[in-house]
């Protein structure tokens, strides 16, 4: 029976080994479908695990360019024995499956349409060396999709070709593998699912990229000089992708390196070189995730008081603890709001898209200096780590901007200056940077209580006003900040969300009118402290929901800390976690059980 | 010298001054802050190219009494070495003097250290050791000698870490032990440290008058004048200034330091080369004699590459270089972008 086709709208999930190789062939499908102008997402979950245990590699092809996680497999290609029960059983009807074929269960559940190639064969015919075929048995499936969906051979041959550019002899065996896997699909199989594939013209000018190497991108146009990390998943590989970038592009004529890189002992001490280098003038950050920001608590204290410039990304991931360490959450937002002990604040910048964590990662840098304080890029796991469709990032719309900075002969002319002064009214003192030659340009930083000048000091006025004088800072810096970015005209529901939820948001919110009429308008926060447009927002709306990738509504907890109490009632929680990058179907269920609610 | 007394940069003692100290009188720090105050202006260096650096403690404060022309960051508890491995990258041009006390070092501070040491950042390390903890009010530190007695009366039932050991095992290029009361030693070591490049220990027992210099005490300052033994007698004859030093044949011995600069040792102990790293750790793994606490010079290279040097660093600090050396041109972003598509 073939129903009506289904075309560049679907999801496929590929269930194999984490160590397989199958990595390489997941992205040669996802390039094969971009190049053919189709808008795509790949969304890789794996365990916390070197080789062995059961990953899945979703792709979705979106005619609309939708490029959160569907909820939904409509074909699932199954390659590991370990998981093929559950994976099968998750599927719904209509949903078709191709198996390796010894995995092909007797009787397969009604309504699938299912699907067995002897992948091992197919393998062993593209490949006479035996030793090698496990590695191209993977190719051979990303070949039969080629042949069920339609996906142009030479848009997957080029896509192999790119992916084992510098590898001859692999390039060979994968080719062959594909085409084996395409025409094994083709003499053995007849098409009854309704999925195919169309080349269309949605990516003209588009990048497959992840949040981390934009990350990476934009941190080297930042002009960072020092990073000091510590590994941890899932922001290692922005600061992998960063030393790859410093090595290409920042040595001086005399091949000199204009950078540092130190991997730390630990994050206390990336921490601290990344403190000990912003206090010296360097544009110094690191790159960690939860457990590393919560050792890094009591030099974010020593950074805001002694207000120092710094740039720390937090690449979430689902904790407690250490959680699970490789699944996503926005976890972090509260505990990093507030990180250190007494009263302090921390700015959040909070990027959704790819294309976003170019910007922030070079505009952290300006805002670090322009406040003299911490700022925390807070991305996460799916944002980072997945692969994106994105614009070509933008450069730099302005020249560096060092913030407050006072040189010899701005000395020469004031005679001295007081280092915690406020006397521009925002709250931000002058600095001089060590090494400075003026007799006067030195001054003592230190966590302990200080006056204008920094000497120590235990006053209780005077420790009372220059806490007044942070909170107004960071007050101040509200507009300073990234702007929220608003979509819609004047609904009665309005949603708030930040970060990678985005992509959810923007298709539940098609859902809630397609299926039921609701129209919202939308906010998306992209800093904290917050701007003032976000209390007009709230105030503008008469229910406004806040969608958290975590347990306890930590994006809404903060709104709550920041609104007049008139305006707390009209926020209603949409809070969902499970480790799972967020899909719209969950954002769309989340507000139709309030708005139902009787 | 005199107080108007003008160095070879014109300044005065007064120059490397710092505000009043607020330790306890008689304390040990406030000798080795004297010190260096004599050393960096015998040396005539410019205080603005100094970064004082130090950790938590009464130690750690010290900073503040000394070269209030030079910037300084009293940063956390142990993390002091992290601080100043940030500084130093940022301005290789900076001198870095790191100030800790034997609780910052020695506890908690010990995995920070242990990896600057490695690293063989330049930087001088001070640690004014006195056993004890004495910001908060005396509690023993890693470094107190096993059987040592607090004025309570309890004893230490462990044994010390050698932090000069363990410094010269992991790569400190100029590592020594003197004592805050060793005013000819101190100061030697602390020009040699200065003239050094690269990571220079100096291990400084420094007694804490209020709570460990009592009898039962070894890091007191009757033990100290009891059982001090020198390796050598040290001289230092700063790069500017040209002197002739005459030994005997087979008892000295002089190393010449990264900006010229020579240090003299007199021996005192015949078989004692501090160029030989293994025969350092072997001297200072042997039993001490008799209560000894040695003291003097244990080990320098002054050859060895420096974190600095590893990393490959322009020649000007990072922390200044233009935008045209730190943010490439939009050809950079457009070869990227096209890596991306
Ligand atoms: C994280 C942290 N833990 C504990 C303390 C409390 N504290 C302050 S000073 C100090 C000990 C300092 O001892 P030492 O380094 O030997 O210096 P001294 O005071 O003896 O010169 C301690 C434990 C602190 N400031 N921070
Ligand atoms: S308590 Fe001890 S270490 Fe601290 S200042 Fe007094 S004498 Fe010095």
């Amino acid at each position: 029976m073939q129903r009506e086709p289904v075309v560049n709208d679907f999801a496929i999930r590929v269930a194999t080994q984490n160590g397989s190789g199958s990595q390489s062939s997941n992205t040669v499908l996802l390039r094969a479908l971009f190049q053919m102008g189709i808008p795509v997402s790949g969304k890789n979950l794996f365990p916390s695990n070197i080789a062995g245990l059961p990953t899945w590699y979703t792709i979705r092809l979106s005619r609309r360019g939708y490029v959160a996680r569907k909820r939904e497999v409509d074909l699932l290609v199954a390659m590991n024995p370990a998981t093929v029960a559950e994976d099968v059983a998750a599927l719904r009807p209509g949903a078709a499956v191709l198996y390796d074929a010894p995995l092909r269960p007797a009787a397969p559940p009604p309504g699938l349409v299912a699907y067995a190639l002897p992948f091992d064969q197919l393998a062993a015919a593209a490949c006479p060396e035996a030793r090698l075929r496990k590695l191209v048995k993977n190719m051979c499936y990303v070949g039969a999709l080629a042949s069920l969906l339609g996906i142009e051979l030479e848009e997957v041959e080029r896509a192999v070709g790119r992916q084992f550019a510098e590898k001859a002899r692999a390039r060979e065996l994968n080719l062959a593998a594909a085409r084996a896997g395409f025409e094994g699909a083709r003499a053995g199989l007849v098409k009854e699912d309704p999925f195919r594939v169309e080349r269309m013209d949605g990516n003209r000018g588009k990048l497959l990229v992840d949040g981390n190497t934009a990350g990476a991108a934009g941190s080297l146009f930042g002009g960072v000089t020092v990073l000091a990390w510590y590994p941890i998943t899932p922001s290692s590989s922005l600061a992998e992708a960063l030393i790859g970038y410093l090595a290409e592009h920042r040595r001086a004529k005399d091949g000199k390196a204009t950078y540092a890189v130190v991997q730390a002992e630990d994050e206390l001490a990336a921490a601290g070189a990344v403190l000990g280098a912003g206090w010296a003038g360097a544009r110094a950050m690191t790159a960690t995730s939860g457990p590393g920001v919560s050792l890094m608590s009591e030099f974010a204290g020593l950074g805001y008081y002694a207000e120092i410039p710094a740039v720390i990304w937090d690449v979430q991931r689902a904790g407690p603890s250490t959680g699970l360490p490789t699944r996503t959450a926005q976890g972090d937002l509260l505990s990093t709001a507030f990180l250190s002990h007494g009263d302090t604040r921390q700015v959040l910048l909070l990027p959704g898209t790819a294309e976003e964590c170019f910007e922030l990662g070079w505009r952290a840098f300006d805002v670090a200096e322009a406040l003299q304080t911490p700022v925390f890029v807070l991305s996460d796991l799916d944002l980072g780590m997945n692969v994106w469709t994105a614009s070509p990032f933008a450069y730099p719309d302005g020249p560096i901007r060092r913030g407050k900075v006072l040189a010899k002969e701005d000395l020469d002319r004031l005679g001295g200056f007081a280092r915690y002064g406020d006397v521009d009214g925002d709250g931000v003192g002058w600095r001089t940077l060590p090494g400075t030659p003026h007799p006067a340009a030195a001054y003592f930083t230190r966590g302990t209580g200080h006056d204008d000048r920094s000497a120590y000091s235990e006053d209780p006025g005077t420790f009372e006003r220059n806490l007044a004088r942070l909170s107004r800072k960071l007050d101040r810096a509200r507009e300073l900040l990234p702007a929220p970015l608003v979509e819609g005209a004047g609904a009665e529901v309005g949603i708030v969300a930040c970060g990678s939820s985005h992509h959810a948001v923007v298709e539940a919110r098609d859902q809630l009118r397609e299926e039921r009429g609701l129209e919202t308008d939308y906010l998306r926060v992209r800093a904290w402290p917050f701007a003032g447009a976000v209390r007009d927002f709230v105030a503008a709306h008469r229910r406004v929901y806040v969608v958290d990738q975590n347990r306890d509504g930590q994006l809404a907890a903060l709104l709550k800390l920041d609104l007049p109490e008139a305006l707390v009632p009209r926020l209603r929680g949409a809070a969902h976690l499970d480790g799972l990058p967020l899909d719209a179907r969950t954002v769309t269920e989340l507000v139709l059980a309030q708005e139902d609610a009787p | 010298m005199s107080a108007q007394d003008q160095n070879r940069i014109g300044l005065t003692v007064l120059d490397y001054r710092g505000g009043k100290s607020t330790l306890c009188a008689g304390c040990g720090h406030n000798a080795i802050s004297e010190r260096i105050v004599e050393a960096m202006y015998e040396l005539g260096i410019e205080p603005e190219r100094v970064a004082k650096l130090s950790g938590i403690g009464c130690s750690s404060k010290s900073p503040a009494y000394f070269m209030s022309r030079s910037h300084a960051f009293n940063a956390l508890h142990g993390r002091m070495p992290s601080v100043a491995t940030g500084a130093v990258l940022a301005n290789r041009r900076l001198l870095a003097l790191g100030v800790s006390g034997d609780g910052d070092t020695a506890s908690i501070g010990i995995g920070q250290f242990v990896h600057l040491v490695r690293r063989n950042l330049p930087v001088i390390y001070v640690v004014e050791d006195n056993g004890v903890y004495g910001l908060t009010k005396g509690q023993f530190s890693a470094t107190a000698d096993a059987g040592a007695k607090l004025r309570t009366g309890a004893v230490n039932p462990l044994p010390p870490i050698d932090l000069c050991a363990l410094a010269i095992q992991l790569g400190a290029s100029y590592v020594g032990r003197s004592f805050s009361g060793d005013k000819r030693q101190l100061a030697a070591l602390l020009k040699g440290a200065v003239a050094h490049r690269g990571t220079a220990v100096l291990d400084v027992i420094s007694p804490c008058v209020t709570f460990n210099d009592h009898a039962g005490s070894t890091k007191s300052y009757a033990w100290m004048k009891d059982h001090e033994q020198p390796l050598q007698e040290l001289g230092f004859v700063p790069a500017y200034e040209d002197i002739a030093v005459e030994y005997a044949p087979g008892t000295a011995l002089e190393v010449t330091l990264h900006d010229g600069s020579r240090l003299t040792l007199q021996k005192l102990e015949e078989e004692y080369d501090p160029r030989d790293r293994v025969r350092a750790l072997a001297r200072l793994a042997a039993p001490p004699r008799a209560g000894e606490v040695l003291t003097g010079l244990f080990f320098v290279d002054p050859a060895a590459p420096t974190l600095v040097d590893a990393l490959e660093l322009v020649d000007a600090p990072l922390a200044t270089l233009p935008e045209e050396a730190v943010r490439p041109p939009p050809e950079a972003l457009r070869k990227i972008v096209d890596e991306l598509r």
